[in-house]
């Protein structure tokens, strides 16, 4: 079974997420900001990381910065989740190695369409 | 009359106006759309009662109300590359095959029927957009139709929403080939100079012109009555180049006609005409 770790600082939307992505078959875990989820990295690499922006302690793009830095941080995909819609946001998050981004609010089907593309679904 | 009699009336005056204008026939236990899709309309146009909506359908002609009322009863769902694996089976066999065998004219007509809103045309405009050398030089025509006004407008447009174009669409993609503005998503004017929108009904036969190499008609014809798809299968059949390939949605076929159209082997839903196998030669000795 697919892991994703799911980084977002709202316990609701993390709930959310955390259905959409058992309905697709895949274990959720969670982290409420880029600090927690890179301990959780080093302890076990997900196959996918679910990552919001902007957030407390350490923010999204931080987290994607450290996360690549390390040989084994390039494997697991990456799909940005936020509101953060503008282009140079998006180019930002590409060029840190983001393999998807999806802009809130999203549905299931959008997800699953985005997990399909990185080959995940 | 009682008062649910003539909502039943009104309701199946609906249900014919629907059928006569696009084929589409809803059986009793989707009526419930119709319920939904009048609640609309008639409170934006202030009706309150069956015996005025009956009035209306009864008259001569159409001040505009029969059209929204029949636009707020299709069903318009679609999104970019719907079906992922059909449009990447269209890049890498299709395309290429089509590529080699109108190499001599270097000119390649495509129809999207039953367009709705444009992701489908759109989504066949950026695969060959991203296929560049390939195309380099041809004369590319994308007709997209279909028969609801608000949706070719929307279309014509181009302009979509955050929730619409991370619809299906890759980010890398959305970024080429969209413009993020006040209004949403533009698609940029490259994409937007290779399709000509048209609103038109299937049903009203082919367009006039050039015949069409490949013929998208995805999740439509699943809507109409046998003698509603006979028809529109006949526009297609008409429509389509004598090597052409029609697309259909998934679920969807044609094999009912199969004096008009074959399956394509291992075609993810494409046909061919079924004439055009008589014409070759092999086949005729075989
Ligand atoms: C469900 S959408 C499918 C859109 C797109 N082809 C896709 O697969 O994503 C069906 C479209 O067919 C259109 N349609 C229905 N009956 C039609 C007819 N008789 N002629 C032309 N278009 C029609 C509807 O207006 C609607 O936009």
């Amino acid at each position: 079974m697919k892991t994703c770790l799911i980084v977002d600082d709202s316990r609701v939307i993390r709930k959310v997420s955390r259905h959409i992505v058992e309905t697709l078959g895949m274990s959720a875990e969670e982290a409420d900001n880029g600090r927690t989820a890179l301990d959780h990295c080093r302890a076990s690499m997900p196959d996918v990381i679910l990552l919001d922006w902007n957030m407390p302690v350490m923010s999204g793009i931080e987290f994607i910065n450290a996360l690549r830095a390390s040989p084994e941080g390039r494997k697991p995909k990456v799909v940005f989740c936020t509101t953060e819609y503008d282009p140079g946001h998006i180019r930002e998050a590409i060029a840190a190695g983001a393999d998807e981004y999806v802009m809130k609010p999203f549905d299931q089907e959008t997800l699953q369409l985005k997990f399909e593309l990185i080959g995940m679904a | 009359m009682t008062k649910t009699e003539l909502h039943q009336l009104a309701v199946d005056m609906v249900s014919k106006l629907l059928h006569r204008r696009t084929g589409q026939a809803l059986s009793a236990d989707r009526h419930w759309r119709i319920d939904t899709a009048l609640e609309t309309v008639l409170r934006h146009r202030g009706i309150r009662s069956s015996e005025d909506l009956i009035v209306l359908l009864t008259e001569p002609g159409d001040s505009g109300f029969k059209e929204e009322l029949v636009e707020a009863l299709l069903n318009n769902e679609t999104y970019f590359y719907r079906d992922r694996q059909v449009f990447d089976h269209l890049a890498a066999e299709v395309l290429p095959a089509m590529a080699r065998e109108k190499g001599a004219s270097r000119r390649l007509t495509i129809w999207s029927a039953g367009c709705s809103t444009g992701q489908e045309p759109l989504t066949m405009a950026m695969i060959l957009l991203d296929q560049g050398e390939c195309w380099k030089g041809w004369d590319i025509d994308i007709l997209a139709t279909d028969v609801s006004g608000s949706a070719i407008a929307t279309a014509r447009r181009g302009v979509y929403s955050n929730f619409e174009i991370q619809r299906g669409l890759a980010v890398g993609q959305m970024l080429t080939h969209f413009e993020e503005g006040a209004a949403g998503w533009r698609a940029s004017d490259r994409l937007r100079e290779m399709i000509r929108f048209e609103r038109r009904n299937l049903l009203e036969g082919p367009p006039s012109g050039a015949k069409f190499d490949l013929i998208l008609c995805r999740n439509l014809l699943l809507y109409l009555d046998a003698g509603a798809r006979r028809v529109a299968c006949g526009t297609l059949q008409s429509a389509l180049a004598p090597h052409g390939r029609l697309l259909l949605g998934g679920g969807e076929t044609v094999l009912e006609h199969s004096e008009m159209f074959r399956p394509v082997k291992g075609g993810c839903g494409l046909y061919k005409l079924t004439g055009e196998r008589l014409a070759e030669p092999a086949r005729r000795t075989a």
